[in-house]
């Protein structure tokens, strides 16, 4: 929407006098003052419910709040920040989830270029490979969850008989993590290759055309044509897929429990919050991954360039 | 202010709260309905049944909380911290009195409820529903841990702990099946079988107040023990991932020769007649000769708060918990009564014949400690105490003072 208005009043022909200027910007002034109010209620209800919510934790999180003493509530400045941030427990938790994070992400991203090319070179029943490739994604993660930890389960499960050779592999640390990562790679990966997908149509044939006539073979015209090409939407699907890998709770959850010192950082928070009613705590927490994921949009955004949703240009170059 | 906090603090909750008020007040007959929350136990519908035959002006409802014990503590705090008025009794796990009753979230028993409550109902179950000297709780069913043996192997079963590891060895080198099954999963578990050892050393983990943390000379002993076991040749390879039906399952498969555990597993062991008829049971063992103070389980029932029908919801109780409806359970539930002459009923005979055992345990039963923070105290416990085999008698101790200590004060972290 904002692109077409731009588009149209941004680029005005040079043989415009300064009166016709004058009025496009009067014009615009009144568009703003419309769009200002239209998007007025939007704005309060999103202030209300994400806003508020935001402010309240971080004055949560300056105090000591625990529901199970609700005399003991006072002012305890960033006291919780030093307990959270000296905490052995949370570093764990940090250092899970940070591990989960880019070993799934990476592994999402090689598999799902694979399938996106796949999905975007199938010329017979085009339809039938991309519906069932996007079958994981459609499940419920916690369904799909509890359908891993059974097949995992020694007694139950056609996994832990087969593969894992009866052993309980979600009892122990590093197998369980590694069943995580593989039920995150599982569920996700059809994600991350519909948004690849959606890059890999931008490139040109014509580009890829020529290319091949300049003699570059298929990995050349991949890493130097399509990839630069495509850069903007992998690091979007990168971007959207690393947020989402780093505030994992419902696979963990289901899965182990946090048992075995496998607790990321949501679980963690999840813990405190509403097993413990520990608000001060819970809230610190929350905060910090608030601020965590923050820094990775920052990271991807400033440093890598990646166009924040919203800002890119539909294609356009 | 208090009540905006903690209205805010559950704001997560307010859609599932929502609904649950709909359903509290869509009775339709416009009769008062008295809402009760209790785990999913098979006959306890017929109970409510027969208690609404004899309501007097409200109808009882059954609503089921979630199987696991996290469950159901979870909906019920979130329901509770939103004070949700949909809630009128809950069955609470002998643990989480003080940490409702501290929060000021059920209403103390009083005046005839109160005396009614105490009338004939056997004084460690008691125990649990009071907090700081007040009842908060009518104890509606009770639980110990007994030993279980093969009596085919076993001749007479061993009173001590150091017996029972000696007796299973020379099992082990005769070639027979000598292990000793227990829960040494990080979980609850764990932590009823160390509260259990620290008793019946005689020592203590938290202060009468539960405010400090004491893990005392004698609660090394209980480590000490606790650590011999699970290093010993007697004990079952996975007892480190084993819940209570782990332990039940591998008795029954024929590894072991005890096991120590919670009365259901002799129902379930009905059903392999063979299994079954070498099958007995035993008191506790101790570690000194003396008696075990064996860690007790089970349910109390409490009154919200937030309750507009409070009259009738302690009524209610009375009857859910009466002693026609504990034997109703026992008998269809297998869950031990806490009405002291439920247990001389003859039709108790048959299907509890270790009632004698039971009823002695549990005189001699030890209580949880009783804090506030028990569920951060729980979890602490069983993170340090697991894996059983990797305990450091003197330094575990320390460490879980310490780290008690700040579980207790709201400053740790729990993990």
């Amino acid at each position: 929407m904002s692109h077409a208005v731009t588009q149209e009043t941004g680029t005005p022909p040079p043989k415009r006098d300064a009166k016709a200027k004058a009025a496009i910007s009067e014009g615009k002034k009144a568009e703003r003052r419309l769009g200002l109010l239209l998007c007025a209620p939007a704005v309060i209800v999103m202030a209300a419910v994400a806003g508020w919510p935001i402010i309240y934790s971080v004055w949560l999180s300056l105090q000591r709040y625990d529901l199970k003493f609700p005399d003991r509530q006072e002012f305890v400045g960033l006291d919780n920040y030093v307990t959270v941030l000296s905490s052995p427990y949370w570093w764990n938790a940090m250092w899970i989830t940070v591990v989960i994070t880019v070993v799934s992400v990476v592994i999402e991203l090689v598999l799902g270029m694979v399938l996106a090319l796949v999905m975007h070179r199938t010329l017979v029943g085009r339809g039938i490979v991309r519906t069932s490739t996007l079958i994981p994604y459609g499940i419920v993660t916690v369904v799909a969850a509890f359908s891993w930890r059974y097949a995992w389960t020694p007694g139950t499960g056609y996994l832990a008989e087969t593969i894992a050779g009866g052993e309980p592999v979600l009892t122990q640390k590093i197998p369980a993590l590694l069943v995580v990562v593989l039920a995150e790679i599982w569920k996700t990966t059809p994600f991350m290759a519909l948004l690849l997908m959606a890059g890999l149509a931008l490139v040109p044939d014509d580009l890829l055309k020529a290319a091949a006539m300049d003699g570059a073979n298929a990995w050349q015209r991949f890493t130097k044509v399509m990839v630069p090409v495509m850069k903007p939407a992998i690091l979007v699907a990168l971007l959207f897929r690393t947020l989402d890998a780093f505030r994992i709770f419902d696979n963990l959850f289901v899965l182990t429990g946090g048992s075995q010192g496998t607790t990321s950082v949501s679980m963690v928070t999840y813990n405190n919050l509403i097993k413990g009613l520990n608000l001060g705590i819970g809230s610190t927490m929350s905060v910090l991954i608030f601020i965590a994921v923050a820094v990775i949009a920052f990271i991807f955004i400033k440093l890598f360039g990646t166009a924040a949703p919203g800002s890119d240009n539909g294609g356009r170059r | 202010m208090k009540g905006a906090g903690h209205r805010l603090a559950a704001a997560g909750s307010a859609a599932l709260v929502a609904t649950s008020v709909l359903a509290g007040c869509g009775s339709g007959d416009g009769g008062i309905t008295i809402n009760v929350y209790k785990y999913p136990q098979e006959s306890f519908q017929k109970i409510v049944d027969r208690c609404n035959d004899e309501a007097d002006g409200y109808r009882i409802v059954y609503h089921k909380l979630p199987r696991e014990a996290d469950g159901q503590r979870e909906q019920l705090v979130r329901r509770l911290a939103a004070e949700d008025t949909g809630m009128d009794v809950m069955a609470l796990d002998v643990t989480w009195t003080a940490e409702l009753a501290k929060a000021g979230w059920i209403k103390e028993f009083t005046g005839s409820a109160k005396s009614q409550v105490e009338n004939g109902t056997l004084e460690t179950p008691l125990d649990t529903a009071r907090y700081e000297g007040k009842l908060y709780g009518a104890p509606d069913n009770t639980n110990v841990q007994l030993l279980w043996y093969r009596s085919d192997l076993v001749p007479t079963p061993p009173k001590t702990w150091d017996e029972m590891i000696e007796l299973g060895s020379q099992l082990k080198k005769q070639g027979k099946p000598g292990l000793v099954e227990a829960q040494g999963k990080q979980y609850e578990g764990l932590v009823v079988l160390f509260n259990t050892l620290v008793n019946s050393a005689g020592g203590t983990i938290l202060d009468e107040n539960g405010t400090k943390a004491v893990v005392d000379d004698k609660a090394v002993k209980a480590l000490e023990v606790l650590k011999k076991f699970a290093t010993s040749d007697v004990v079952d390879p996975s007892f480190s991932n084993f819940a209570e039906d782990d332990a039940r399952l591998a008795m029954e498969g024929g590894k072991a020769a005890f096991m120590l555990n919670w009365p259901f597993v002799y129902a379930a062991a009905q059903k392999k007649p063979e299994f079954a008829a070498n099958f007995k049971w035993a008191p506790y063992p101790s570690i000194d000769g003396s008696d075990a103070k064996v860690t007790v389980g089970g349910l109390n029932y409490a009154v919200s708060s937030f309750t507009t029908h409070s009259e009738q919801s302690f009524d209610a109780v009375s009857c859910l918990r009466s002693a026609e409806s504990q034997k109703f359970a026992a008998i269809n539930d297998g869950v031990p009564p806490t009405i002291e002459s439920v247990y001389d009923d003859p039709e108790m005979a048959k299907p509890y014949p270790m009632k004698e055992a039971i009823l002695e345990t549990l005189k001699n039963a030890s209580v949880r400690p009783r804090t506030p923070a028990y569920q951060n105290v729980s979890t602490v416990i069983s993170t340090i105490l697991s894996p059983p085999a990797n305990i450091d008698p003197r330094a575990t101790a320390d460490r879980l003072r310490e780290e008690l200590q700040d579980a207790l004060d709201s400053k740790g972290v729990l993990p």
